[in-house]
C-alpha cells in the first residue's frame, strides 16, 4: 500500500478526530500501519475539500486523485472528505447542499483521458461549495509518465487557488540512501515517491544541496577516499569536482547566483569557510578562527551567512556578512546547535538542537527570536525548508529505521515519505521548477 | 618514551592552541579544482611534495608499518591517549625511513550529531595526529589528514563498545 492511498484513508479518519472522538482508535491505525501522520493541537484552520475518484483514472497509471489528496493533506492546510458515492468529474453538475452537509468548502473533479499517441488529458474543475460558484478550471496533456507530475502541478494549483500562496507540491526532493553497502543519490517528487537514482557508489556520498535553477546539485563524495566537492548536472550526469583540495572538502552551499559554493575545506588546518567560485575554481577565505566553522548557508538575498562554529566553546550557529567579517551569534540555549537552514522567505531558521542527548528540529522566528522544538523523535538530522518556507523535510530514525519527514513549522502536520527501504537520509528540498 | 611521549603531547596542545597562526603547509596546496572544462576526476598536478588525488587504492601511497595502525580517543575528545605513542612513534620512524611513502590519516566520530559537524570533529582529531607526527619528525608532505566523520564506523552498534571503536585516526599508506 503506498503512502498517497493510506494518507486518503486517514483524511477520512481525521475527521472524527477534529471532532473530538476517536482518539483512541486513530492511535491504533497510526501505530497499524507503516505510515506516520502526527495532528496534534487545536484550532487548526484546515479547508475542508472534497476530492472525487477522476473519472479513468482507474485504467490511467497513475490515481491522480489520490496523490492531489494526499499532497493537500501533508500541506497542513487541508482537510479531505468524501464527496459520496455519486460518480463526478469536470462536466458534472455536483449537488452542492449534499457537500455542504459533509461539511466540504470546496470541491474538485476532473478526468484522465487517454489519447491515441498513448499521452493523457487531464482535466479538472475546482468549485466553491459554499457559493456553489466554479473557481478554477485544470487542462493539460502530458505523457502517461508525467501522469504523477500533472497531479502534484494540479495539487499546487488547487492549494494556489484556494490559499493565494504558491505550491510546493511538484518540486523535488534529494536523498541519500546507503543499501548494503551501497550509496545512492536518489531525486524524487516531493511526496517521495518516483524516485531517480542520480548517483551510486561504494562510498558514502553526503550534503547534497541543489542549485538556485534546480538542475544541479553539489554534494560531498567519499569515492577518493576522503570527502571532495562536486557538482553534478541532473539532466546529463556531467560531474566536475569543485573542491579537491589537501584535507577535508565538504559542506557545500550555492550562493543565490548560482556562480559559487561556500564550503568548508580543512587545506590550511581546522575546518573553515571558503568561497569557492564554480567557474574559474578561485577561492577566498571567509573565516578565520582556530576551530571549526563549517555547515554555511546564504540568505536568499546573498547578503548573509549562517554557519556553525565552536568558537564560543560547543557549536553554536552565528550569522555574518557573506563576504566575512564580524560575527554575530544566533542561537544561545543549549550546547549542542547545529545544521541550520533558512526559509527561502528569510523569517525562519531552522537547526538541530542536542537535548538532553536527543537531536530536534528547532524552528526560531527570526524577528521575536523565539525557538519551538517540533518534533518528538530524538535522532532529527539536517532540516530543508520546502521553497515556499511552509514546509520542512528532515531525516529521523523511526523504529530504528532511517526515514524522511516532512512538517507544518509547527509541527502539527508530519508526514512520513514513502521512498527506499534500508537507510534513508540527508534530505534536500529543491527550488520551484 | 614517557617523557617523550609527553612532550609530544604538551607541544601538540601548545601547537592545537595556536594552529591558525601556524602556517601548516610549507608548500602551497595545488588547486585541484577543475577549470571551466567539464571533468569526472581532477587533473593530475606536477607538484610532488602535495598529496596527489587519491584513487583510493591505500597501497599506491606506501606500505604500512606492520601492527595495528590505529588511535583512540575519548568521547569529544581530540587528545591523544597515552596509549597512541607506541603507535605514532613506530608510524613516524617507518614514515622518516621510507620518505616516499605518504599517509592518509583519516579521522572519524562515533554516530552521534550532525554529519557534517562530524566531519570537522574527525578533522580535528585527524589534525592531532598529524602535528604529533610532525613534532616527532615527519615531513608535512608525507602527511594528509582527512575526515570521514560518522560514515565510516569501525564496528556497527549504539553502544558505547561501538563507539570507543569508532572515535579514532586510522594511518592509512
Amino acid at each position: 500500500m503506498n503512502l498517497t492511498f493510506k494518507l486518503s484513508l486517514f483524511g477520512v479518519f481525521k475527521r472524527f478526530f477534529c471532532a473530538g472522538s476517536l482518539l483512541f482508535l486513530l492511535q491504533a491505525l497510526v501505530a497499524t500501519a507503516q505510515f506516520k501522520v502526527d495532528v496534534s493541537g487545536v484550532g487548526l484552520t484546515q479547508v475542508p475539500i472534497a476530492i472525487a475518484t477522476f473519472k479513468g483514472e482507474e485504467s490511467a497509471p497513475q490515481k491522480t486523485s489520490a496523490i492531489v489528496a494526499a499532497d493537500l493533506e501533508r500541506s497542513g492546510q487541508f482537510r479531505v472528505v468524501s464527496p459520496g458515492p455519486a460518480a463526478l468529474d469536470e462536466l458534472s453538475r455536483p449537488d452542492m447542499p449534499a457537500l455542504r452537509q459533509k461539511s466540504a468548502d470546496a470541491l474538485l473533479a476532473g478526468s484522465a483521458t487517454r489519447l491515441a499517441d498513448g499521452r493523457y488529458e487531464m482535466r479538472a474543475k475546482l468549485w466553491d461549495v459554499v457559493t456553489g460558484q466554479e473557481r478554477n478550471e485544470f487542462r493539460e496533456t502530458i505523457a502517461a509518465a508525467d501522469l504523477r507530475l500533472s497531479a502534484h502541478r494540479m495539487a499546487d494549483w488547487v492549494y494556489e487557488t484556494l490559499t493565494g500562496d504558491k505550491g510546493v507540491f511538484a518540486t523535488r526532493i534529494a536523498y541519500i540512501t546507503k543499501t548494503s553497502g551501497k550509496y545512492s543519490l536518489w531525486i524524487a517528487d516531493s511526496d517521495g515517491e518516483n524516485a531517480q537514482s542520480a548517483l551510486s557508489s561504494a562510498e558514502p556520498i553526503i550534503s547534497p544541496t541543489w542549485s538556485p535553477k534546480g538542475n544541479q546539485l553539489a554534494y560531498v563524495s567519499f569515492e577518493l577516499r576522503k570527502p571532495v566537492i562536486y557538482v553534478h548536472e541532473l539532466a546529463t550526469g556531467k560531474r566536475r569536482v569543485i573542491a579537491n583540495f589537501k584535507g577535508s572538502n565538504s559542506s557545500p552551499a550555492w550562493t543565490p547566483d548560482g556562480r559559487s559554493l561556500v564550503a568548508t575545506l580543512s587545506r590550511d588546518g581546522g575546518s573553515q569557510l571558503f568561497q569557492i567560485e564554480v567557474a574559474s575554481g578561485e577561492v577566498k577565505r571567509l573565516t578565520n578562527t582556530t576551530g571549526i566553522d563549517t555547515e554555511p548557508v546564504l540568505t536568499s538575498d546573498g547578503s548573509k551567512l549562517y554557519f556553525v562554529s565552536d568558537r564560543g566553546g560547543s557549536p553554536q550557529i552565528y550569522k555574518m556578512s557573506a563576504t566575512g567579517g564580524a560575527v554575530e551569534r544566533v542561537t544561545f540555549s543549549g550546547s549542542y546547535n547545529i545544521s541550520p537552514a533558512l526559509s527561502p522567505d528569510g523569517r525562519w531558521l531552522t537547526y538541530i538542537s542536542r537535548v538532553g542527548g536527543q537531536f530536534k528540529v528547532q524552528v526560531m522566528n527570526l524577528s521575536t527570536g523565539q525557538v519551538s522544538a517540533i518534533t518528538d523523535t530524538t535522532a532529527d538530522e539536517r532540516p530543508s525548508f520546502a521553497p515556499n518556507s511552509k514546509l520542512i523535510v528532515y531525516a529521523t530514525v523511526l523504529q530504528g529505521r532511517e526515514a524522511l519527514m516532512t512538517t507544518t513549522l509547527d509541527g502539527k502536520i508530519k508526514a512520513k515519505l514513502s521512498g527506499q527501504s534500508g537507510d534513508i537520509r540527508e534530505p534536500a528540498w529543491g527550488p520551484y521548477r | 618514551m614517557f617523557n617523550r611521549f609527553y612532550a609530544t603531547l604538551a607541544l601538540t596542545v601548545l601547537l592545537s592552541a595556536c594552529s591558525s597562526g601556524v602556517k601548516l603547509n610549507d608548500v602551497p596546496v595545488e588547486d585541484k579544482t577543475a577549470s571551466a572544462v567539464t571533468t569526472s576526476a581532477p587533473a593530475s598536478q606536477a607538484e610532488s611534495t602535495v598529496a596527489p588525488v587519491m584513487t583510493g587504492k591505500a597501497g599506491t601511497m606506501g606500505v604500512a608499518p606492520a601492527g595495528l595502525n590505529v588511535v583512540y580517543f575519548d568521547y569529544d575528545s581530540f587528545t591523544l591517549k597515552p596509549e597512541a605513542s607506541a603507535v605514532l612513534e613506530r608510524n613516524a620512524a617507518h614514515l622518516q625511513a621510507n620518505k616516499q611513502f605518504k599517509v592518509q590519516l583519516e579521522g572519524h566520530t562515533d554516530e552521534r550529531g550532525g554529519r557534517e559537524y562530524n566531519i570537522a570533529l574527525g578533522q580535528k582529531r585527524a589534525e592531532t595526529v598529524r602535528r604529533a607526527l610532525t613534532l616527532l619528525g615527519v615531513s608535512d608532505a608525507q602527511l594528509e589528514a582527512v575526515s570521514f566523520g560518522e560514515e565510516k564506523p569501525a564496528l556497527n552498534g549504539a553502544d558505547e563498545a561501538a563507539y570507543a571503536k569508532n572515535r579514532r585516526v586510522e594511518f592509512k599508506y
